[in-house]
């Protein structure tokens, strides 16, 4: 592997990485205020679980930058961080967050069934893994879309307002970055861009037996994933603080 | 002279931290054992990724390797093949039934059927007249399930 091919792998795994880890923290956040008892203990499981999946990535990035997990997770400023803007749009209802983790597991499941035929073994062992345990993500988050989109006007219309919401910036998982060209041009990934078909057949599908109008509205509000809302800042000063404050605390 | 036989045996008093009594190496844990001269090389792989208690256990078995004198002791994480809750070994699963915990049901590799079937028989009564409450538990591995006959609560380690 040249210098040039080990610089996009390294920077799509923290395109990886970084969409998981700041989902994660968005659902985390949910944590003693959701909605149900069962629902508060799925969806802290749900985070656990991506976190999980941001940190096996970051692994990975380390064997070819040699950057330590914990750094690049607690002390690299947002203008680094390189997830997509859907993740870091604050939670606002419950119908938000489910929908926006909905769409998020398509996706996943979608695109990790790929990387597993991956030509770099530890990329197509790492999905392959975290494929199988996404499985039971999807059961949950396809099931609240249909419980919700078929339960009331106003459970249906919460639905619709997220859907509105999350549909555009959905789609710059599906944006190529110049590392996604190299990557795909050596058979190291796919390009999402050839993902986009797939993902818009299931969720188009699934969305539209629960009675959701699909957005006619497709274009994302950034094409880089360099590009951050505040919300990324306010979110990375809460989760890096305590690291930052004390530097050489162990734990 | 300990050969890897020893440390294997060894290694049976590891317990995974969320599944008290029940050892790394029952759980299909520990994948590999390598002695070269002085050097032990384990292999271990997670059952969840995100599962807390990864840490725990790695440091656990570097543990229990040097107690038996190594110095040089190294742990690797491998995620290939991917741990399956097929590993899961008979006296395993007899103690997790001993918990309270019904043991997942052996898939053979075709989970997705499994994954949805929603059945478990409950592990006091042995009755299967049972309903998913919740597909998240109180870890990773565990799924929460309530029996009629009983008509009390349980939990289930997922298949996986
Ligand atoms: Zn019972």
């Amino acid at each position: 592997m040249n210098a040039h091919h080990q610089s996009a792998l390294a920077q799509k795994l923290l395109f990886l990485a970084d969409d998981e880890l700041i989902l994660a923290h968005r659902n985390s956040e949910w944590t003693g205020h959701g909605p149900i008892l069962e629902e508060d203990i799925a969806f802290t499981n749900i985070a656990l679980d991506e976190m999980g999946h941001a940190a096996t990535w970051h692994r990975l990035r380390q064997e070819l930058t040699g950057e330590e997990v914990d750094t690049a997770v607690f002390f690299r400023d947002p203008a680094a961080y390189r997830n997509v803007q859907l993740v870091e749009l604050p939670n606002s209802d419950w119908a938000f967050s489910m929908l926006r983790q909905y769409l998020f597991d398509v996706y996943e499941l979608v695109h990790l069934a790929q990387l597993a035929a991956s030509s770099y073994r530890p990329l197509a062992e790492a999905a392959a893994k975290i494929r199988i345990e996404e499985i039971y993500h999807l059961r949950h988050t396809a099931a609240w879309v249909t419980r919700l989109g078929l339960g009331t006007a106003e459970s249906n219309q919460r639905m619709q307002a997220a859907l509105d919401t999350h549909w555009p910036y959905a789609h710059q998982l599906f944006v190529e970055m110049p590392e996604d060209a190299v990557l795909a041009e050596m058979g190291t990934a796919v390009s999402p861009t050839s993902l986009l078909d797939e993902w818009q057949q299931i969720t188009t599908a699934h969305l539209t037996q629960a009675n959701l109008i699909i957005p006619t509205n497709h274009t994302p509000p950034t094409t880089d994933r360099a590009d951050h809302t505040d919300h990324l800042t306010s979110l990375l000063a809460e989760m890096q603080s305590v690291a930052r404050q004390y530097p050489t605390a162990v734990w | 002279m300990i050969t890897t036989t020893h440390i294997w045996q060894a290694l049976e008093e590891v317990k995974d931290p969320e599944l008290p009594h029940v050892s790394v190496v029952e759980m299909g844990i520990v994948r590999d054992v390598q002695l070269e001269a002085d050097r032990v090389h384990v292999k271990m792989t997670p059952t969840f990724s995100g599962c807390p208690a990864l840490d725990v256990m790695r440091h656990d078995i570097a543990a229990k390797v040097r107690e038996l004198g190594f110095t040089q002791v190294t742990v690797e994480t491998v995620l290939h093949p991917p741990w399956t809750s097929d590993w899961i070994a008979d006296s395993a699963r007899d103690k997790l039934q001993q918990l309270g915990i019904a043991p997942p049901i052996r898939h053979g590799g075709n989970l997705i059927p499994i994954a949805f079937l929603d059945v478990a028989t409950c592990p006091r009564c042995g009755s299967s007249n049972t309903i998913l409450k919740n597909a998240f538990g109180p870890t990773l591995c565990k799924s929460l399930w309530y029996c009629h006959e009983c008509q009390d609560g349980f939990e289930q380690f997922k298949a996986l």
